[in-house]
């Protein structure tokens, strides 16, 4: 499996770490919002089809990029910097 | 100025830095190894929407024309500076004291400066065979039209990060962490047999 990233080009997998999901909406620090903090943690949509993760290029440039990969067949759809804080858009 | 030098540095290779030729070598010397000891290693950082200031601030101080671009390099056998990732550049010089030139250029709204000239190893690997042992150890592409003549890439070997500038069409400089340094020359020393290798 190979991840563009925007700065170094394709490299495998392998310089890449995996952050976790990019759905994720993490609540103010100070909010005690008890149910949004349950949704950040534990609430996943496990989607078998196109994902939006994010990932660091922590054996590279260690950037972290927003990536949509398709959970089925690893094919990575898109890949950005995760620094602006927009989400990727998904294919569908 | 004598007593502003920094210590004399010991090179982390020294027990397994030996001279002379080694391996395969009775058809030739097909790479040549060494440890460049820069006398200054410097990292720079520029905030967000930063970094052209700080390109010109290393053109101001280095002389260097840096290209503005993914990776984009340049050296002039004395000074070298690359990009090894967004708005962060590796600068070198032979000579000492660089961190010094640049401390008051590098303003607190542009960005930052970090002296690792005591915390990095710099190796050159040169001949006909770089790119072959190079490509034996890094996962990326080390042909001239994918890889530049001045260009730096950031990747890793075995989780020993290492930063690569092309300095020569058969040229490459590689900088390692300090402390992996000795590990990484060795194994080195190793995938250079095949194609027999000098030390110097
Ligand atoms: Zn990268």
């Amino acid at each position: 499996m190979l991840i563009t990233c925007p700065y170094c080009g394709p490299r495998d997998v392998i310089e890449f770490t995996y952050q976790g999901d990019g759905n994720r909406e993490r609540p103010q620090p100070a909010s005690q919002n008890l149910d949004a903090w349950n949704a950040y943690v534990y609430d996943r949509l496990n989607p078998a089809g196109d994902h939006n993760e994010i990932w660091q290029h922590s054996g590279g440039c260690r950037a972290h990029l927003r990536v949509v990969r398709n959970t089925l067949t690893h094919e990575v759809l898109s890949t950005a910097f995760a620094r602006g804080g927009h989400k990727t858009e998904s294919r569908s | 100025m004598a007593e502003h030098q920094l210590p004399e540095r010991q090179s982390p290779l020294e027990p397994e830095y030996h001279p002379g030729s080694h391996g395969n070598f009775e058809h030739g010397v097909d790479v040549i190894l060494s440890e460049t000891r820069p006398g200054s290693i410097l990292q720079l950082a520029a905030w967000a929407g930063e970094e052209k200031r700080l390109i010109e601030v290393v053109r101001k101080v280095t002389g260097l024309a840096l290209p503005d671009g993914a990776g984009g390099g340049v050296g002039n056998g004395a000074r070298a500076a690359f990009g090894f990732a967004p708005g962060k550049f590796t600068v070198v010089d032979e000579a000492e004291g660089l961190a010094q030139a640049f401390a008051g250029a590098i303003t607190p709204a542009i960005g930052t400066l970090t002296d690792l000239s005591h915390g990095r190893t710099a190796i050159r690997i040169a001949g006909p065979k770089a790119e072959w042992v190079m490509a034996k150890f890094f996962a990326i592409d080390f042909a001239l039209p994918a890889f530049p003549l001045g260009a730096g890439r950031s990747t890793n070997h075995h989780d020993i990060f290492a930063q690569i500038q092309r300095s020569g069409a058969d040229q490459f400089d590689i900088y390692v962490f300090r402390s992996f340094a000795r590990s990484f020359w060795k194994a080195l020393c190793h995938a250079s047999e095949e194609v027999g290798y000098e030390v110097q």
